[in-house]
């Protein structure tokens, strides 16, 4: 019987982000070896820093294993972070899937006992906001002004990279996909009225630059901190 | 002093180490850890004529700040931000003492802030006031992610913050510079989160607080709250460095910060020593908003720089600016403002 391959794993990978950056840990650098026996596949994760937020590391390694799972032919998956302040919390806790707020409880117990539900749903609104104001920044170039995409519902967007992103961002949050809803909306899913819209695509791309130079710095960061190899780079 | 091009800049730099982050002084992985990472934080924005090996990096000498910052780097005035990292270090790794002993000697060259944390309580208010009147301090510098034993961090919000925020009033320390870091409390929600900030900002209106890094990595944020408070600032270390690795994303983040908290409210800082205030200073006072961008982002203009770089500082902390380098027809500094002339709020 053959076993998943690299590529499948590298696959399923791909859709697991960092949420603060809204990209993939796949072309962060972040997978730094994968190692299949059989049905079983391990995977390493390494960060830009040894302090990153142990709140989104326990996230990527979650969504790590949960992907992997996700696979036909992988029974048991294993994420392990590298050379990280709390790796040890983690991974323990990753493993034996007790979520952060239990796996975190030999480091620190102040914790509000909620685990991560909040703050994912924080940056899964900042990732929605930043695909939305790539949009409207494609559609904007186009020739559109901020008023006519304040009254554009999403059936008037023309079918580009750009709208698919930004679908799935908004699926994420549970917000309108019908072809007569509102192109945009604002964080909590509410209609931008036309007088704010201006305003209201400001504030977007504040949201976006701050996401971008964030994923800039961790680059860097992770290319000082582990040189040029891209072992992961799919 | 800084001078190209006919104009003139007086340097304040807002946020200065002298650092012990050698072997010695490590508690433990933490200590290596920790001056590793700031290393990496210079090697990856550093142009390669300003990158140290890590053991110069460790712990340098009075003879090489001195000359980094006021012989080669065009500095008038540096402000020592003290960063305790007990957990992490013997001695601590940058504390008010270690800093204050460059402040007593060269006090014409530097400022020293002092430091607190609330989870000091009763004891740690009357050390705040030994080191107030010891150092005459008019500003501390705040690390909520700051380690202490099974507690990882802290929030302005908590009670005892304020009480500490009262005693510094009480002392006329206005100056409160706020860094945030990966850990906090509660540790399920963002670290980086910097609503405490606004929390307090607009309790102690009569106070000043300079969030470092500009919020990084919560630009938005900070831009947000700083649109709503009058007295929030931005200090720039960290974001000025991408002048030199990416300068397109420099632009855009220096766009947004004078779009949002406009000119008055921007503050240089170099962080040294991970990054040296010469080339940052040079870079600067060469940098243009790239012409495809000034539709969005407009242009930086003498009179802005001269404020980012030095007068801004110089009115929070009250330093003399000679007559020659202050703005023409305008007073040096500003102290805190009131809203931009563009209003921004929803």
């Amino acid at each position: 019987m053959s076993g998943v391959s690299e590529a499948e794993v590298l696959d399923a990978l791909s859709g697991v982000r960092d949420p603060e950056l809204d990209e993939p840990v796949t072309s962060l650098g972040f997978v730094s070896s994968i190692e299949r026996r059989g049905e079983e596949v391990s995977v390493r994760l390494r960060l830009p820093t040894y302090f990153c937020s142990p709140n989104f590391a326990y996230i990527m390694a979650e969504d790590a294993k949960r992907a992997l799972l996700s696979l036909p032919r992988v029974e048991r998956a294993e994420v392990t972070l590298e050379e990280f302040h709390v790796a040890e919390e983690i991974n323990r806790g990753v493993s034996r899937d007790e979520g952060f707020d239990r796996a975190m409880a030999t480091f620190s117990d102040e914790t509000t006992g909620e685990d991560l539900g909040a703050v994912r749903r924080t940056f899964r609104k900042k990732a929605f906001i930043r695909r939305q104001e790539i949009l409207c920044r494609a559609l904007l170039s186009r020739g559109s002004s901020p008023r006519e995409l304040a009254r554009m519902r999403l059936a008037d967007a023309p079918p580009c990279r750009e709208l698919e992103v930004y679908l799935e961002r908004r699926e994420e949050l549970g917000f309108d996909l019908s072809p007569s809803s509102p192109l945009l909306l604002s964080a909590e899913g509410r209609p931008i009225p036309e007088g704010a819209v201006v305003e209201h695509l400001r504030r977007a791309r504040l949201t976006r630059v701050s996401l971008e130079g964030n994923g800039a710095l961790c680059r860097d960061l992770l290319e000082a901190r582990y040189g040029r190899k891209e072992k992961s780079s799919a | 002093m800084y001078e190209k091009g006919g104009e003139k800049y007086f340097i304040v730099d807002g946020h200065i180490h002298f650092w012990d982050g050698s072997p010695e002084n490590w508690r433990n992985v933490h200590g290596q850890q920790f001056i590793e990472c700031f290393h990496d934080y210079h090697k990856a924005l550093s142009p390669e004529e300003y990158k140290w090996p890590i053991e110069e990096f460790y712990k340098y000498s009075e003879e090489r700040i001195l000359h980094d910052l006021f012989e080669a780097g065009y500095v008038d005035k540096a402000i020592f931000q003290p960063t305790y990292l007990t957990d992490f270090y013997k001695e601590g790794f940058n504390t008010t003492e270690q800093d204050g002993v460059l402040a007593e000697k060269y006090p014409d060259k530097f400022i020293v802030n002092g430091s607190f944390d609330p989870r000091d309580g009763e004891a740690g208010l009357v050390e705040l006031e030994r080191l107030a009147e010891r150092y005459n301090l008019k500003g501390v510098k705040l690390y909520t992610a700051e380690w202490k034993g099974r507690s990882k961090g802290w929030s302005l919000k908590d009670d005892w913050a304020k009480r500490y925020l009262e005693k510094c009033r009480e002392l006329g320390i206005v100056n409160i510079h706020v860094h945030k870091g990966p850990t906090i409390r509660p540790l399920n929600r963002d670290a980086f989160d910097v609503a405490d900030v606004d929390d307090v900002a607009s309790e102690f209106t009569d106070l000043n607080f300079i969030v470092e890094h500009v919020g990084l990595p919560r630009l938005e944020d900070f831009c947000w709250i700083g649109t709503q408070e009058p007295n929030v600032y931005g200090g720039l270390a960290v974001a000025i460095p991408f002048i030199h690795t990416r300068p397109r994303y420099f632009a855009q983040i220096i766009g947004e910060l004078l779009y949002w908290l406009g000119e008055d409210r921007i503050t240089f800082a170099s962080d040294y020593a991970i990054w040296q205030p010469k080339w940052l200073v040079e870079q600067f006072v060469d940098f243009q908003i790239p012409e495809d961008m000034q539709g969005e982002y407009g242009t930086l203009t003498p009179e802005i720089k001269k404020k980012i770089l030095g007068l801004n500082l110089a009115g929070l902390y009250d330093i003399e600016v000679p007559e020659e380098l202050r703005l023409k027809g305008a007073h040096a500094g500003t102290g805190p403002v009131g809203s931009d002339s563009e209003p921004v709020a929803p």
